[in-house]
C-alpha cells in the first residue's frame, strides 16, 4: 500500500488493519544475477538502484542479522557534503542531492532535515583551513558559508565563546546538511527494492565464496549455497573479513566508534554543531535527545561496544562547548565497527576478482554516503566499470599513491 | 492540609522534623527520610506528569530508579535546574522546588491530551508514511511542530555551577547492591580481610528489606567495624567494562538543602575489582492491560514500600492484580495499615498455599482465574473492571464486573536485575518458571570475574512471598477499545507492537526501533520483558528465540558533569605557557594558540594594530635584529648506542657523519612519503642528540617515535625523553645578533669562523650555563639561545637590556611567519597538509638517494607520487603588486569559469611583505614547478578573480648572503 496521508487516515479509521509488511521476508532462491552481501543502507540502496536504474531485478540482499543492524542503525545520522578534495566532494554532493529527493523517491519519510551543519573554528589556522574547504566546496557546486563569531552566536544557543583554549571565532556552515532518521533509510530502501522484485533475505550469513578461476560462482551461506552472477560487498565494519573469504587482503582496520544520546529535552540545538578541535559533534533529534559522538576508541576491534575513556573525553568536549550540559544526563552509549582505511576515504569499485565489487572503508562517514554509495556500486556492477563519481575511490589508489586524504593523517587507519 | 495521607505511625521517616517543598507551585510538607514521590503521595498527589506522546495523565508507578512515569523538573529556571528527574529517587530536602513536565497549560488540564483522542491516526511509525508532500513542508511545518511537542524537561540555560570529581579505586571484592544478599556477601569477604567496596543506590543499606513492615537490617554494625570494607550509599554502579572495570556514580550533595562548597556535587568512581558480586536484586514487572497507566496504578512492591517505609496511606480502597504470590504480601500490609483491599485478582485459576489461606483469614476476597480487563478514572483510577479468563485465555465476551478502587496494585512477576551482568557480556537465559531472563554465569568471558547472588541470580528464597508459582500473562485481554501500555514513558502499546509485526518488522530490534519501546530514560527496565514476550506470543515463538535487547551502559542516566569531572573550563585542555610568558605579557604581547601553547603573536606599540605591528617588527628584524620566544618547539633528547641509526631511519637525509658540535635540518616523512614534521637536530656526542620538532607536532612525534622503537625496531637501543619544558629557547636574529650576544656570552667565541652556521656550542649566557645553536628561520644571522627553563625569563631580560637600545625588538609568531615566507621556508601544517611530499615542496635535496632505508622511501616511489601533475610549492605575486591574497583561496587556470570549476591548487600563505616591498604568497599548484612565469587566477567569492604570477618561492635574499653574515 502506498504511504500517504490519505492511507494513514483511512487506516486510522480502520484500526490499522490494512497495512502489509514493508518488504517481503524472502527465502533464498538457488540463483541470482547479483548477490549483495550486507543488508545495511548501502547494500539495500545498491539493490534498489540496480533494479530501478539498471533494470537488474534478479537480485538478493543477504543480511546475517536484521536489516540495518550494523552501522546504518548505530550512527549519529549526520548528512553533509562539506568535503575538500576533488576525489570526494562531487561524490558527496551527489549523495546530498539524492538525500534531498529520497523520501519521495522511496515513498518513505526518512525525515531528512536540512537543519545545517556547522563546523566551529577556534584559531586563525583553522579558519584558513575552513576557508580553503569552503572555497573548494563552492567551486565544486556545493553550498558553504564562512561565519564569524556573531553569526554563530545568532545560530546556536548556549555555546561557550570564551573557552580558554577554544574560543569560538567562527565556523563553516553548510545549510543543506542536516540529519535523517537512520533506521528509516534501511527500511525505506528495503521496501522500495522489494517492490521492484529484490529479495531481502535476513538471518542469512555469508560463510564463504565458491570460486572458479577468476570468478565467484556462488556464495556459501548459513542458509545454503546461492549461485551468483556478480557479487557486491556492502559490509562496512567487516569488509576485511568478507574480502578475506574471497582471498583478498584489504588495507582496512576495524575500529570501534561510540555514539551517545542524552535524555529527551525540549528543543535546544537546532543545527548540527561540530567541534573538531575538541573531537565532538552534536545534534538534537526530533524526539528531543541530544545525539553526539567523538573519536574512535583507538584500538582495533570488532565489538559493537566501547570503553570509558572515550565516553569521558566526549562528555568533556560536550561541556566545553555547552557548559550548561553539566546537569543534563547521558542516557545511552553504543558502539559501531568502522572500516578504517589508510587515507580516510572509502573504497567503491571492482576488486581483483572478475565479478566481485565492493563498497566499504567508510571510516565513520558512511551514513551520509548511503544513497550515492549504493548508486555508484549499482552503476559499477551493472557496467563492470566505475562511474566518474567513484573512479577515484578505487582499491588501486593505495598502491599507486593517489590517496584521497581529507585529513592529511596518512596511512595509519586509526588516525582518520 | 498537610500530609493528610500519612499513616499515624510507622515508617522510616523522621516525624520530629518537617520539610517544606513545592510542586507545581503548591506548597507541601514532608519528613526527612521521604523521597519526593513518597512526600507527594503522603499529600495525596498521585498525578505527577504527562506522557511523552499522548500526554496521558501519569502517576507514580515504582519506588526506585526504574520509574518510567514520575519525571519532574527540579529547581525550574535556576542554574541548578535539572530535567527528567525521577521523583522516586529524589530525597526530600527543605525548600525543594519541582515542576511537572510536558504539559500545557497545566498538569490537570493539558491540551496535549488531544493527541490521545487522535491517537488512532498516529500509531507507531505513522511519521514514516506521511509528511512527504509538499516537500518543503517537512522542514518548515511538520518537523518543527513535532520537535516542539517532543522532548520532556528543559535543559538548563546557564553554565552548571557545581563541581564534580573522579576517583579511582581498587578492591578485592566489589559488591553491587546493599540488600540482604549484598550485605552477606560483603560481610563474608570482609571477614577474611579482603578489601571490599559495597555500593548501594539508596541513602541507606537494606535494599528490599526496607520495604518490609518493621524492617530490621542486620549486619550493619559488623560491616562498619571491618577495617577493609568501604560502604558507599547513594552510589549507583552504572557501567561494567572489560577486565572488571566498573563505573559508579556517587551523589554526594544532591540530598542537601544547600550544596556544601567543600564537596563535589557528584563523584564518579572508576573501580578495578578482583571479583564482582552482583547483588542488584530484582525488579517487579507491570501487567499490560487497558488503562494500566492511570495514576493510582502501581507496582505491588512499590505500594508495599510506600506503606511500610514511608507510612503513606496510598488510597482508601485497593484492588490487587497479580499472577504470582508476591503481591499477596503487599495486600496484607495494606490491609494492616487500614487500607481496604477490595479483592485480589489472581490470574492463576487455583492459587494455593498459606498466603491464600491468610488472605481468607483477613477477609480479603480472591478472584482467581481472573484478570483486570481495564480501568477507568479521569486523572486517577476510580475503578477496575474484572473478568474471569476462559479456557482459551480470553474473556469470552464477558463484560466484567466493576471493582471501585483508587489504588490498583499490579504484579506481573519479577525480572532479575541483570543489566550489569549483561554489560559484562554475560549471556542471558529465559527461565520459564520465573518467566524472566536469568544469568548464565558459565557464559562469561574469562577476564570478567563476577558472580550474581540473591534476586539478581534468580534466587528469591529471601522473599517473604517468592514470585513462584507464576502464571505468565502478557497481553491481558481487554473489555473494550483502549490503550494497554508496554512502555509507559514512550507511550508504546501492545497494539503498536502488533502493528510493527504486521509491517514486517519482526526482529525484536526492529520492533524496538519502530515503536521506540525500551528507549526512554528508564531504558526499558519495566517494559523490555513484556515487549519481548508479547512479540513472541504474537509470532508464536518461544521468548528465547525472539532474543533480548542489548543492555547498554549506563545502567541509569549519568550527568555529563560527573563524566567530565575536572576536565572543564580552564582544565578542559590545559593551556601551556613558556618561561618567558609573563615577560611577553608585560611587553603587551597579543597571544595566539598553537597546539596547547600560548605564543606571543605580535607586540603592538600604542596605537598599532596587528598589521602595523607586524610591518614594524619585520623591518626591525632585518634592519637591526629581533628576538623570538621559540621555547614551544618540541625538544626530544635522543640517547643510546643506536641513536644515529635511528635518526637515519626517521629522517630523509643522512646523519652518519654529523659531528659533535654540529646541527642538521631534517624532514620526517610518514610511511606514505608525506611530510610529517621537521626540525633541527644537534649532535651532542656520538650517542646523544638534541632533536627539535614543530610546536604542534611535538606530542605526536614523540608518541610516534616511541611507537616505532617499541614495536618496529625493538632491537635499537635508543632512549627518548621529552625536554620541551626543560629548556627556554630564544632566537636572536638579525644583523646585530652577534654584537648583542657577545657581551653576555662566556666560554664561547661567536665569530663566524669559530662558530659557523649550523653549529652549536655550550656557553654561559648572562651567567647561566646553556647551549647556543647557530640556526636561522629568518634567513638572517641568528643564534638560538637555550637555557634551563627557570632561568629563561632572567636571561631574556638580560639580552633585552643590551638589545633594545640598539633597535632590536621582541617579535611574535606572525612576524616569524612573514620572515620565513620571504625566504620560502615552509611551515609543516601550513605549506603541507599531510598530502605533500618533499618533492612537491621542491626539497628533493633533502631526500638521500644513497643511504639505506628510511620511513617514506618506498612510499615516495609509488607511480602517482612521481607524476608531474601533483600540487607543488610555488610563489605567487599579485599582478597589481598591492593585493594581499587570502590563505585558503583556490587557484584556477582562467579568469572565468562555471561550477564545477577545476582547481589547480590553493594559497597556503599570504602576507604583506615590507622587506620584499610587495605582497607575497606561497601556494601549492598542480605542476607548479613547471609553471614559473605563468599567469593564473585566484577567484574570490563575490569578487573578480585576482591575476597572479607564478614564481619561485623565495622573495628575499635569494643568495643567502645575510645568513652567513
Amino acid at each position: 500500500m502506498r504511504y500517504s496521508i490519505i492511507n494513514v487516515l483511512k487506516q486510522g479509521l480502520a484500526g490499522q488493519k490494512g497495512w502489509q509488511a514493508a518488504w517481503r521476508d524472502a527465502t533464498p532462491k538457488p540463483q541470482y544475477d547479483v548477490v549483495i552481501v550486507g543488508g545495511g543502507g548501502h547494500g539495500l540502496a545498491t539493490a534498489y538502484y540496480l533494479a530501478k536504474l539498471h533494470g537488474i531485478t534478479n537480485v538478493a540482499v543477504l543480511e546475517k542479522g536484521w536489516i540495518g543492524s550494523g552501522n546504518t542503525g548505530r550512527n549519529t545520522t549526520i548528512v553533509r557534503s562539506n568535503y575538500l578534495l576533488p576525489g570526494n566532494e562531487p561524490f558527496y554532493e551527489h549523495s546530498l542531492k539524492l538525500w534531498e529527493g529520497m523520501s519521495r523517491d522511496l515513498n518513505f519519510n526518512v525525515m531528512f532535515s536540512q537543519r545545517g551543519v556547522l563546523n566551529l573554528c577556534h584559531s586563525d589556522a583553522q579558519r584558513d583551513a575552513y576557508a580553503r574547504r569552503g572555497n573548494a566546496m563552492l567551486m565544486m557546486g556545493a553550498d558553504a558559508e564562512l561565519l564569524d563569531a556573531d553569526q554563530v552566536r545568532r545560530m546556536v544557543r548556549g555555546l561557550d565563546f570564551q573557552n580558554p583554549r577554544f574560543p569560538i571565532t567562527g565556523g563553516l556552515l553548510q545549510r543543506r546538511g542536516g540529519t535523517a532518521r537512520h533506521d528509516a533509510v534501511a527500511w525505506g530502501y528495503a521496501r522500495a527494492a522489494s517492490e521492484l522484485g529484490v529479495d531481502i533475505i535476513q538471518n542469512c550469513e555469508v560463510t564463504g565464496f565458491v570460486r572458479d578461476d577468476d570468478r565467484i560462482t556462488a556464495v556459501e551461506t548459513s542458509r545454503g549455497r546461492i549461485a551468483a552472477g556478480k557479487v557486491g560487498l556492502a559490509v562496512a565494519g567487516h569488509s576485511s573479513l568478507l574480502a578475506e573469504m574471497a582471498g583478498i587482503r584489504l588495507p582496512i582496520e576495524s575500529h570501534v566508534l561510540q555514539a551517545f544520546v542524552s535524555e529527551g529535552l525540549k528543543p535546544w540545538i537546532d543545527t548540527v554543531v561540530t567541534f573538531g578541535a575538541g573531537h565532538f559533534y552534536i545534534s538534537q533529534s526530533d524526539k528531543g535527545g541530544l545525539v553526539f559522538g567523538g573519536d574512535i576508541d583507538g584500538y582495533a576491534s570488532y565489538a559493537q561496544r566501547g570503553n570509558l575513556p572515550v565516553v569521558e573525553h566526549v562528555a568533556a568536549g560536550a561541556v566545553a562547548l555547552f557548559p550548561a550540559l553539566g546537569r543534563v544526563r547521558l542516557l545511552r552509549s553504543w558502539g559501531g565497527v568502522m572500516d578504517m582505511t589508510p587515507d580516510g576515504s572509502p573504497i567503491i569499485g571492482k576488486l581483483p576478482i572478475g565479478n566481485l565489487y565492493m563498497t566499504g572503508g567508510w571510516c565513520y562517514g558512511g551514513f551520509k554516503a548511503t544513497p550515492a554509495s549504493g548508486w555508484c556500486l549499482a552503476h559499477t556492477i551493472a557496467n563492470d566499470a566505475p562511474h566518474a563519481l567513484n573512479e577515484a575511490m578505487s582499491l588501486e589508489r593505495f598502491a599507486r599513491g593517489r590517496a584521497i586524504d581529507e585529513r592529511g593523517a596518512g596511512p595509519r587507519p586509526n588516525l582518520h | 492540609m498537610s500530609q493528610a495521607f500519612r499513616l499515624g505511625s510507622g515508617g522510616r521517616i523522621d516525624r520530629s522534623a518537617s520539610l517544606r517543598f513545592r510542586f507545581d507551585g503548591q506548597s507541601f510538607q514532608g519528613h526527612p527520610g521521604d523521597t519526593l514521590a513518597s512526600a507527594l503521595l503522603a499529600n495525596g498527589v498521585h498525578l505527577v506528569g504527562r506522557s511523552f506522546k499522548y500526554h496521558r495523565p501519569r502517576g507514580i508507578m515504582t519506588a526506585g530508579s526504574e520509574e518510567p512515569n514520575a519525571l519532574v523538573q527540579l529547581a525550574p529556571a535556576k542554574a541548578r535546574t535539572e530535567p527528567n528527574v525521577r521523583a522516586t529517587v529524589v530525597e526530600l530536602k527543605n525548600g525543594l522546588v519541582a515542576e511537572s513536565q510536558n504539559r500545557w497549560p497545566s498538569l490537570g488540564f493539558d491540551l496535549g491530551q488531544l493527541n490521545d483522542v487522535l491517537s488512532p491516526l498516529f500509531p507507531a511509525g505513522f511519521y514514516y508514511k506521511t509528511f512527504m508532500w509538499p516537500k518543503a513542508f517537512w522542514e518548515r511545518v511538520y518537523e518543527p511542530r513535532i520537535r516542539a511537542i517532543a522532548g520532556l524537561g528543559v535543559a538548563p540555560a546557564k553554565p552548571d555551577p557545581d563541581r564534580y570529581l573522579h576517583r579511582h579505586a581498587h578492591c578485592d571484592v566489589l559488591v553491587v547492591g546493599g540488600g540482604p544478599a549484598g550485605i552477606a556477601a560483603a560481610l563474608e569477604a570482609g571477614r577474611s580481610g579482603k578489601r571490599v567496596i559495597l555500593v548501594d543506590e539508596q541513602a541507606e543499606l537494606g535494599g528490599g528489606l526496607l520495604a518490609l513492615p518493621d524492617a530490621a537490617v542486620e549486619g550493619l554494625d559488623e560491616l562498619a567495624a571491618l577495617p577493609e570494607v568501604r560502604v558507599l550509599t547513594r552510589t549507583t554502579c552504572t557501567g561494567y567494562y572489560d577486565h572488571n572495570y566498573l563505573v559508579m556514580l556517587e551523589r554526594v550533595t544532591d540530598h542537601l538543602a544547600e550544596p556544601d562548597p567543600d564537596l563535589p556535587r557528584q563523584r564518579l568512581w572508576r573501580v578495578r575489582a578482583g571479583e564482582v558480586v552482583l547483588a542488584t536484586g530484582a525488579l517487579e514487572r507491570p501487567l499490560v492491560f487497558r488503562g494500566n497507566d492511570r495514576p493510582g496504578v502501581m507496582l505491588a512492591s512499590a505500594a508495599r514500600a510506600y506503606v511500610n517505609r514511608w507510612a503513606v496511606r496510598l488510597g482508601s480502597r485497593a484492588v490487587v492484580f497479580t499472577n504470582n504470590d508476591t503481591a499477596y504480601a503487599a495486600a496484607f500490609d495494606l490491609h494492616r495499615a487500614g487500607i481496604e483491599v477490595g479483592c485480589i485478582v489472581d490470574v492463576r485459576p487455583e492459587p494455593k498455599g498459606k498466603l491464600v489461606a491468610e488472605a481468607r483469614e483477613l477477609g480479603i476476597r480472591i478472584r482467581a482465574g481472573s484478570v483486570v480487563t481495564g480501568t477507568e478514572g479521569p486523572l486517577r483510577v476510580n475503578q477496575a473492571v474484572v473478568a474471569p479468563l476462559d479456557q482459551a485465555g480470553g474473556i469470552g465476551g464477558y463484560l466484567g464486573t466493576v471493582e471501585p478502587c483508587d489504588l490498583l496494585l499490579v504484579s506481573g512477576g519479577w525480572n532479575p536485575n541483570v543489566g550489569l551482568f549483561s554489560q559484562a557480556r554475560g549471556r542471558l537465559r529465559f527461565d520459564d518458571a520465573l518467566a524472566a531472563f536469568v544469568t548464565g554465569d558459565a557464559s562469561l568471558p574469562r577476564e570478567q570475574r563476577l558472580r550474581s547472588v540473591g534476586g539478581a541470580a534468580g534466587d528469591f528464597s529471601g522473599f517473604d512471598a517468592p514470585p513462584t508459582p507464576l502464571l505468565p500473562i502478557w497481553a491481558v485481554p481487554s473489555d473494550r477499545r483502549g490503550k494497554a501500555f508496554v512502555d509507559f514513558q514512550n507511550d508504546v502499546t501492545a497494539k503498536d507492537l502488533g502493528l510493527a509485526l504486521t509491517e514486517g518488522l519482526r526482529s525484536i530490534e526492529h520492533v524496538k526501533r519502530f515503536t521506540t519501546t525500551g528507549m526512554g530514560t528508564d531504558q526499558g527496565k519495566t517494559s523490555n520483558v513484556n515487549a519481548l514476550a508479547i512479540v513472541a506470543e504474537t509470532l508464536a515463538k518461544p521468548v528465547a528465540e525472539v532474543g533480548t535487547t542489548t543492555f547498554r551502559p549506563p545502567y541509569v542516566p549519568v550527568t555529563f558533569g560527573a563524566l567530565v569531572g575536572h576536565s572543564r573550563g580552564d582544565l578542559f585542555d590545559v593551556e601551556r605557557r613558556t618561561a618567558m610568558h609573563d615577560l611577553a605579557v608585560a611587553r603587551g604581547a597579543v597571544f595566539e594558540d598553537v597546539g596547547n601553547w600560548k605564543r606571543a603573536w605580535y607586540f603592538p606599540k600604542p596605537g598599532e594594530d596587528m598589521h602595523a605591528a607586524v610591518v614594524r617588527e619585520t623591518r626591525q628584524v632585518r634592519e637591526a635584529g629581533g628576538i623570538l620566544d621559540a621555547s614551544t618547539l618540541g625538544k626530544i633528547d635522543v640517547q643510546g648506542r643506536d641513536a644515529r641509526t635511528f635518526l637515519n631511519r626517521v629522517y630523509t637525509n643522512a646523519w652518519s657523519k654529523l659531528a659533535p658540535g654540529m646541527c642538521r635540518y631534517g624532514l620526517m616523512l610518514r610511511d606514505d612519503g608525506m611530510v610529517y614534521d621537521d626540525g633541527v637536530t644537534a649532535c651532542l656526542d656520538d650517542r646523544h642528540f638534541h632533536m627539535t620538532t614543530t610546536t604542534g607536532g611535538a606530542p605526536r612525534v614523540l608518541a610516534w617515535l616511541e611507537d616505532l622503537l617499541q614495536t618496529e625496531w625493538p632491537e635499537l637501543e635508543v632512549y627518548l625523553t621529552s625536554v620541551t619544558e626543560q629548556w627556554a629557547t630564544m632566537a636572536v636574529n638579525g644583523p646585530l645578533a652577534r654584537e648583542i650576544l657577545a657581551p653576555l656570552v662566556e666560554d664561547c667565541d661567536l665569530a663566524a669562523e669559530a662558530f659557523p652556521h649550523m653549529a652549536w656550542r655550550a656557553a654561559r649566557i648572562a651567567g647561566v650555563q646553556g647551549r647556543i645553536f647557530r640556526i636561522s628561520f629568518t634567513g638572517e644571522l641568528a643564534f638560538e639561545v637555550n637555557v634551563p627553563a627557570d632561568q629563561g625569563a632572567a636571561v631574556l631580560a638580560a639580552i633585552l637590556e643590551v638589545a633594545e637600545p640598539r633597535g632590536v625588538t621582541l617579535y611574535g609568531t606572525e612576524t616569524m611567519h612573514v620572515l620565513r615566507a620571504e625566504k620560502g621556508f615552509i611551515i609543516v601544517g601550513q605549506e603541507t597538509d599531510g598530502t605533500t611530499t618533499p618533492i612537491d615542496l621542491g626539497m628533493d635535496w633533502i631526500v638521500a638517494k644513497k643511504k639505506g632505508d628510511f620511513i617514506g622511501k618506498r612510499g615516495l616511489e609509488r607511480p602517482d607520487l612521481v607524476a608531474g601533475d601533483r600540487k607543488q610549492l610555488v610563489g605567487l605575486l599579485t599582478k597589481d603588486q598591492k593585493t594581499v591574497l587570502v590563505e585558503g583561496a583556490q587557484v584556477v587556470a582562467t579568469p572565468t569559469g562555471r561550477v564545477p570549476w577545476p582547481m589547480l591548487g590553493h594559497v597556503t600563505s599570504a602576507y604583506a611583505s615590507p622587506n620584499a616591498g610587495r605582497p607575497i604568497a606561497l601556494a601549492l599548484v598542480a605542476g607548479g614547478h613547471a609553471r614559473h612565469g605563468q599567469t593564473l587566477w585566484v577567484p574570490m567569492p563575490g569578487k573578480r578573480p585576482i591575476p597572479v604570477e607564478i614564481t619561485a618561492p623565495v622573495f628575499f635574499d635569494p643568495e643567502n648572503k645575510r645568513l652567513h653574515g
